[in-house]
């Protein structure tokens, strides 16, 4: 069991603080985190290891926050009084950004923090605009000013001509060393509004369902923000969205521990639990209120999370299958914005169709797939949502190129288009434009700020989808930042390719692209497969095809020598060990026809360059 | 031609029992070679050795059981470097473990820089019936790119009086050596032909991981023939010896039928041996199963733990049934004869994939000999590993 103590304060409106942090990815939103909870005693010195918020091992690895989570911490300010802080800190990547947008929902105000030698990137830019939506007062904190290359006056300068706010009295600090980690604490409290209640703890209570994850000694739980009224332990509560009916089991908070509490009244955000079975039963963004004394008033929601990207996966090994079924299971259990169904290829077996928010979401779910279940996964091409407008009238989306219907029978294929931001030095700018157009991009803006432009761009997701992130770094040597959303579905001269190994359709490698872009595109697959799959005793002709034509064309030659020369007695041993790994290798690989193609080949020819 | 007790064909393909003793020393290290050999600068106490030879031979005897030997091979580093008297000694100590019939085929590696005709003499009086010579090249550059002691004249005097002085004799020679033309390697492979008395051993160069070869061709310094090069050179080499009568009956040894090397084709047939010395191997069957024993490898710790403990074993794998079908099929496929399918079924379990059996065949790589022998034709025999990897999988 996790440690647990119980407290009982409610805490007055005027000492509270509700307060998110803003940054781009790497510019230190987490080390900052750590310091609070470190300098307000919210953890023993032992307890404290690096990035105490980020929990998951994915998370500590790749310095980024998946899960949004949420701390409360106790300041004793100048004044000489006591406050209450609550943070709760947010993923900072594009494909989160619905947890982002629900968690500044929660707050009054945040903490945006820039690095001061880098400067202001997509993501800050993204963030701050949907902290600015929520009506937040900000708190700029310039960190990393340890550094020799810290320019914190041109920082300011670049912070207040892009963003257009005031940051004369931004706090300087390097959450590394601690330095003016108080002075931040004390911004906290001075220039962040302290939440309002209209209706005060006696109120019919109105709290926001913020946030829900799935705990495996506690079951389900939910982050709340109480509005109106107090919400107490053993309340029978309604959520008003689902008309469900839950008894409270437990109400608390975390500092990061688990604190029991009696109540938690207005402007206070902590958890409770209540039997609910699954994440999938709450609906973020819902108003909880009492059962028998109800709130009039249901606060607005939020839009749920959609899926915009999905790809197959399958498992290497075909006796894998249910138990990828139940690893899929437990990962929704705490992630209810990933989706998936069963689906069945003629090249991959048995497998999911799954839906992400975005590839780098798509790329931890596989990731945590195969390390915390110890599965081998095959995934397959990413596609996005198209919106198939057919001849008699119908219309209908499709998530996998396999399950393209006849072209006769379709009047319109419509895309999902995004609208990007990237920042960047403008050495790499001739580069990225060019890739930008390359990728059917439309351009809406360019400006300078100092050095950087800042472009703005609309792009088919599908063109993004791909490999556009890694392209866009190695062009700018990770210099540029980019950030998007998505804003409608266009029609597209899109068109099925499929690939052909040996004469034989690969379904799991087919994919939609635009006409203009099908040679190229087919090309570079064929090359790609070329590469990856061994030379078999035989030729083996590899072909993009549209329909019944042929687009483009490789061979990979036959295998013309492959012998050992010396093999005795005290060669067997070696001999036999490394046929076993071959044997072990084309149990892995995937057999078309008579064509083993290793699964690395599955996503790697999905990565094509464009150099 | 030698008399008919020395031939290994007429045996019924008779896996038989091999025993094999291991000389780790050379004079230098060879830049392309991974066997297990090791250069002293100070005089190796041989009968110290023979001590511990003779005490693992014992040990060997344990497991194997008695048995009779149908060959006795010793191989190195270069087992030349081994005083008469030592070789006398160790040829006893097999004679006291197991039953040594007369004439079976008892070979020794040499090298043609530390023969000696009065050694020789010592050899065959010792008895040693056959001599493999390692001669790699006949031209001088060659040599001394592969970093051999000996020059083409000691080669060919090596040549003479092995001829002289044993009843068999057979040499080794590496091509597909960096820039080397099919046309010389066709003129030095006829010449070496003729100097052949009825076995010749033609490996393609490999370069093997952990050889300062490995580190010159990773570095690109290093070049050798791709794959269509080597091929070509394979070719040649199949014809040239066919031609003479000499044909290929291993992916890299030729004879003229009834002079194959007895010893090696036990390990081919996959049969049982002893492994006896540093860094030898053994497969011993016992019972039903088969066992698979390696010794440690550093002549040195190899002596301690002989003397310690009375064997200087440190693996000893009991295999099961599908290492035994693999290793039975690696081994078969590289001879002629290719593998005896009823035994293979036997330990396999299985028939091979009949689909996939179908699909070798139709593409001319391998071929049935009657219902009951699978075996590699020569396009076959030039991608056997691909074959062999093939048919193992189930």
């Amino acid at each position: 069991m996790r440690p647990m103590s119980t407290t009982s304060s409610k805490t007055p409106l005027s000492h509270i603080r509700n307060f998110s942090i803003v940054a781009h990815i790497d510019h230190g939103k987490s080390t900052l985190a750590d310091r609070l909870i470190q300098s307000t005693g919210g953890l023993a010195e032992r307890e404290m290891s690096e990035q105490v918020l980020d929990s998951m091992d994915i998370e500590r690895e790749r310095g980024i926050t998946i899960k949004a989570q949420t701390v409360r911490l106790h300041y004793k300010a100048n004044d000489g009084e006591t406050y209450v802080l609550n943070l709760i800190d947010t993923p900072g990547h594009v494909d989160f950004a619905y947890e982002v947008s629900r968690s500044l929902s929660a707050c009054e105000g945040s903490l945006l923090v820039v690095d001061a030698s880098q400067g202001v990137e997509a993501q800050t830019l993204a963030n701050v605009y949907q902290a600015i939506d929520n009506n937040h007062e900000l708190v700029t904190v310039l960190n990393k000013i340890d550094l020799p290359a810290a320019e914190p006056d041109r920082i300011k300068e670049q912070i207040e001509e892009v963003i257009g706010i005031d940051a004369s009295d931004a706090v300087l600090i390097s959450a590394k060393t601690g330095l003016g980690i108080p002075d931040v604490l004390e911004a906290i409290v001075t220039k962040l509004p302290a939440p309002k209640s209209e209706g005060g703890d006696a109120a019919p209570l109105k709290a926001l369902l913020v946030d829900s994850w799935y705990d495996t000694y506690l079951g389900v739980m939910v982050l709340v923000r109480i509005i109106d009224g107090t919400l107490k332990k053993g309340m029978t509560i309604r959520m008003m969205g689902t008309d469900a009916k839950y008894t409270i089991e437990r109400v608390g908070v975390l500092t990061p521990k688990m604190v029991n509490m009696d109540a938690l009244g207005p402007g206070e955000i902590g958890f409770i639990t209540a039997s609910i079975k699954e994440v999938a039963d709450t609906r973020v963004g819902d108003t909880i209120t009492e059962d028998k004394r109800p709130t009039d008033k249901a606060l607005p929601g939020f839009k749920p999370a959609q899926p915009v990207v999905f790809c197959g996966l399958f498992p290497v090994d075909a006796a894998d299958f249910e138990d990828l079924r139940s690893a899929m299971g437990k990962l929704r259990l705490n992630d209810a914005s990933f989706s998936f169904e069963m689906e069945s290829s003629a090249a991959l077996g048995f497998g999911f169709r799954c839906g992400f928010l975005g590839l780098l979401h798509l790329e931890i779910i596989q990731e945590r797939l195969e390390r915390e279940f110890d599965l081998d996964l095959i995934a397959t091409a990413p596609s996005v949502v198209y919106k198939l407008f057919m001849t008699d009238g119908t219309e209908r989306e499709l998530h996998n190129p396999a399950d393209m219907p006849d072209v006769v029978k379709i009047a319109e294929i419509h895309e999902p288009w995004i609208r990007a931001t990237i920042l960047t030095p403008d050495d790499y700018l001739g580069g990225i434009l060019k890739l930008c157009q390359d990728r059917r991009g439309i351009q809406i803006e360019l400006t300078y700020v100092g050095t950087r432009a800042m472009l703005t761009y609309d792009l088919p997701l599908n063109e993004v989808v791909f490999d556009f992130y890694d392209r866009l770094k190695s062009i700018s040597k990770g210099y540029a930042s980019f950030d998007y959303q998505i804003t409608e579905h266009k029609e597209g001269n899109l068109v099925k390719m499929s690939i052909l190994v040996n004469g034989e359709p690969v379904d799991a490698l087919s994919m939609m692209v635009h006409r203009m872009a099908a040679e190229k595109r087919g090309r570079e697959m064929c090359e790609k497969l070329k590469e990856l799959i061994p030379k078999h005793m035989f030729k083996i002709p590899i072909q993009a095809a549209i329909g019944g034509n042929v687009i483009a064309r490789e061979t990979i030659s036959a295998l013309r020598k492959d012998v050992t020369a010396k093999c005795y007695g005290g060669d067997a041993t070696r001999k036999r060990k490394l046929l076993e790994k071959q044997k072990a290798g084309k149990k892995r690989m995937r057999q078309f026809g008579k064509v083993e193609i290793p699964q690395e080949a599955f996503i790697a020819a999905l990565k094509m360059g464009d150099e | 031609m030698q008399t008919a007790t020395l031939t290994a064909i007429g045996d019924g393909m008779d896996p038989g029992f091999g025993v094999y003793v291991h000389w780790p020393f050379c004079a230098a290290k060879c830049p392309y070679c991974d066997f297990n050999s090791h250069v002293r600068h100070q005089p190796v106490d041989q009968p110290r050795f023979v001590s511990a030879f003779l005490k693992e031979m014992e040990e060997a005897r344990e497991l194997s059981g008695p048995r009779s030997v149908t060959s006795i091979f010793m191989g190195g580093g270069t087992p030349s470097l081994m005083e008469p008297a030592t070789v006398d000694a160790i040829l006893q100590g097999i004679a006291r473990h197991w039953h040594v019939p007369n004439g079976i085929e008892i070979t020794m590696e040499a090298n043609p820089s530390s023969v000696e005709a009065t050694r020789f003499h010592g050899y065959r009086a010792a008895g040693i019936n056959r001599v493999s010579l390692g001669v790699q090249a006949l031209n001088d550059r060659d040599l001394k790119f592969l970093g051999r002691l000996h020059n083409v004249e000691d080669a060919l005097k090596a040549i003479r009086l092995a001829r002289e002085i044993f009843p068999r004799m057979s040499f080794d020679l590496i091509y597909a050596r960096p820039n080397q033309t099919v046309e010389e390697w066709e003129r030095e492979l006829k010449e070496a032909v003729s100097y052949a008395v009825d076995h010749l051993s033609l490996y393609q160069l490999t370069i093997e991981e952990g050889t300062p070869f490995y580190g010159l061709h990773k570095a690109g310094k290093l070049i050798v023939p791709d794959g269509e090069q080597s091929a070509v050179l394979y070719e040649a080499t199949q014809d040239i010896t066919a031609a003479i009568g000499m044909p290929a009956y291993e992916v890299s040894n030729h004879a003229r039928p009834g002079a194959e090397s007895r010893h090696n084709l036990t390990y081919w047939r996959y049969g049982d041996y002893a492994g006896i010395g540093p860094g030898a191997h053994g497969r011993l069957s016992v019972g039903p199963g088969k066992i698979a024993t390696a010794t440690e490898r550093k002549p040195e710790e190899w002596l301690r733990l002989v003397e310690t403990y009375g064997h200087g074993m440190v693996e000893r794998e009991a295999l099961d049934l599908e290492a035994q079908s693999d290793e039975l099929l690696l081994m078969g496929l590289r001879l002629k004869e290719g593998v005896d399918l009823a035994r293979w079924q036997s330990l396999s379990g299985r028939d091979p994939d009949p689909e996939r059996e179908q699909f070798l065949i139709d593409n001319g790589f391998i071929e049935r000999l009657g219902n009951s022998r699978l075996r590699c034709t020569p396009a076959g025999m030039l991608i056997l590993d691909a074959v062999v990897a093939d048919l193992a999988c189930p």
